[in-house]
């Protein structure tokens, strides 16, 4: 397979070039026999998704199709969004006078948590300046979190 | 633009045939207009995985519940409980609560399993009545004994096994 031939190549004249060329050489290529074909895109970091999310979230004309658009997206990833990022949501459906939506994002937070029984009240807890601040109500304040 | 849609509508005419345009075809003038299949429309469905749905659920509301939504308007903090409930129920059926709620049906599986085991083993004894010979001679108590006895006389597995097990001078099973 020849571009592992040609990186065994590249490895071999690093020796003997000397160790000042080292570090010019992505890491990749320093173990030929190991190497994968991974791509080489940059990974978006926790920050800057987080970063992205409020952004979306933020804009001052948001529309309803767009907020639930993002709101399912959202709730697609296999991670709990951040309290900033709900923060955000929360602001865009008081912008879009949408409660019930906001008691919904709440709702579906908490499903999306799962077994972790720990996340949920943390973000309510991060979220309650803002909750009080837009008056809403949890779905456990409504009893709608019981049958 | 250099071609009207009429125009273009024509050309799409001769192509098509002149029957076949009235379902598809959107003409100028209203003449026809396409027409639109309920499951083509927005639906609403309760998933887990789609927290909000395209449509809300109640799509004609009653004027108490118009009323309603012009109060959502202001702050939430002046709405009661009792109308914060309302407006969500205006907007989505079930709650994430009613939705994830399981069923009964796991008892019904499993009654009808007990009951068509049951069936089957009633099928199985009447098999053993009705349907099935005699069993050999072979399994009597009388005959096993002397098969027994014969394979203890041919040291049937002598080192780990059956005849291992025998005790020869006290002709006894080993305890």
């Amino acid at each position: 397979f020849s571009p592992v031939g040609k990186m065994f190549r590249a490895v071999v004249r690093l020796s003997t070039s000397g160790v000042r060329s080292l570090a010019r050489i992505r890491p990749c290529y320093s173990a030929p026999l190991a190497s994968r074909c991974y791509s080489h895109a940059k990974v978006e970091t926790d920050e800057e998704f987080d970063a992205r999310w409020v952004t979306y979230f933020s804009k001052p004309d948001i529309d309803a199709w767009e907020l639930k658009k993002g709101m399912n997206t959202l709730i697609g990833y296999d991670l709990v969004p951040e309290a900033k990022i709900l923060d955000s949501a929360l602001r865009a459906c008081r912008r879009l006078n949408d409660l019930a939506s906001a008691i919904r994002i709440l709702e579906a937070v908490k499903d999306k948590s799962g077994p972790h029984k720990d996340i949920y009240p943390y973000l309510i807890q991060e979220l309650q300046p803002t909750l009080i601040e837009l008056g809403i109500s949890t779905p456990e304040d409504l009893g709608m979190d019981k049958l | 633009m250099l071609f009207s849609f009429r125009m273009l509508a024509t050309r799409a005419l001769s192509l098509v045939g002149k029957r076949a345009i009235s379902t598809s075809i959107c003409l100028r003038g209203g003449h026809g207009v396409a027409k639109v299949d309920d499951y083509a429309l927005p639906a609403y469905f309760d998933r887990r995985e789609n927290p909000l749905p395209d449509v809300q659920f109640v799509t004609e509301l009653s004027a108490v519940q118009k009323s309603l939504k012009e109060k959502e308007k202001g702050s939430w903090a002046t709405l009661s409980n009792e109308e914060k409930i309302a407006l969500y129920r205006i907007s989505f059926k079930q709650s994430f609560a009613e939705m994830n709620e399981g069923t009964k049906e796991w008892k019904s599986v499993i009654a009808g399993m007990f009951f068509f085991i049951g069936m089957t083993g009633l099928v199985v004894l009447w098999q053993r009545k009705f349907v099935y010979g005699p069993v050999p001679p072979t399994f009597e108590s009388e005959w096993k004994e002397k098969e027994v006895q014969r394979m203890l006389d041919m040291r049937i597995n002598p080192v780990e096994g059956f005849s291992a097990k025998w005790d020869y001078e006290n002709k006894e099973w080993k305890k």
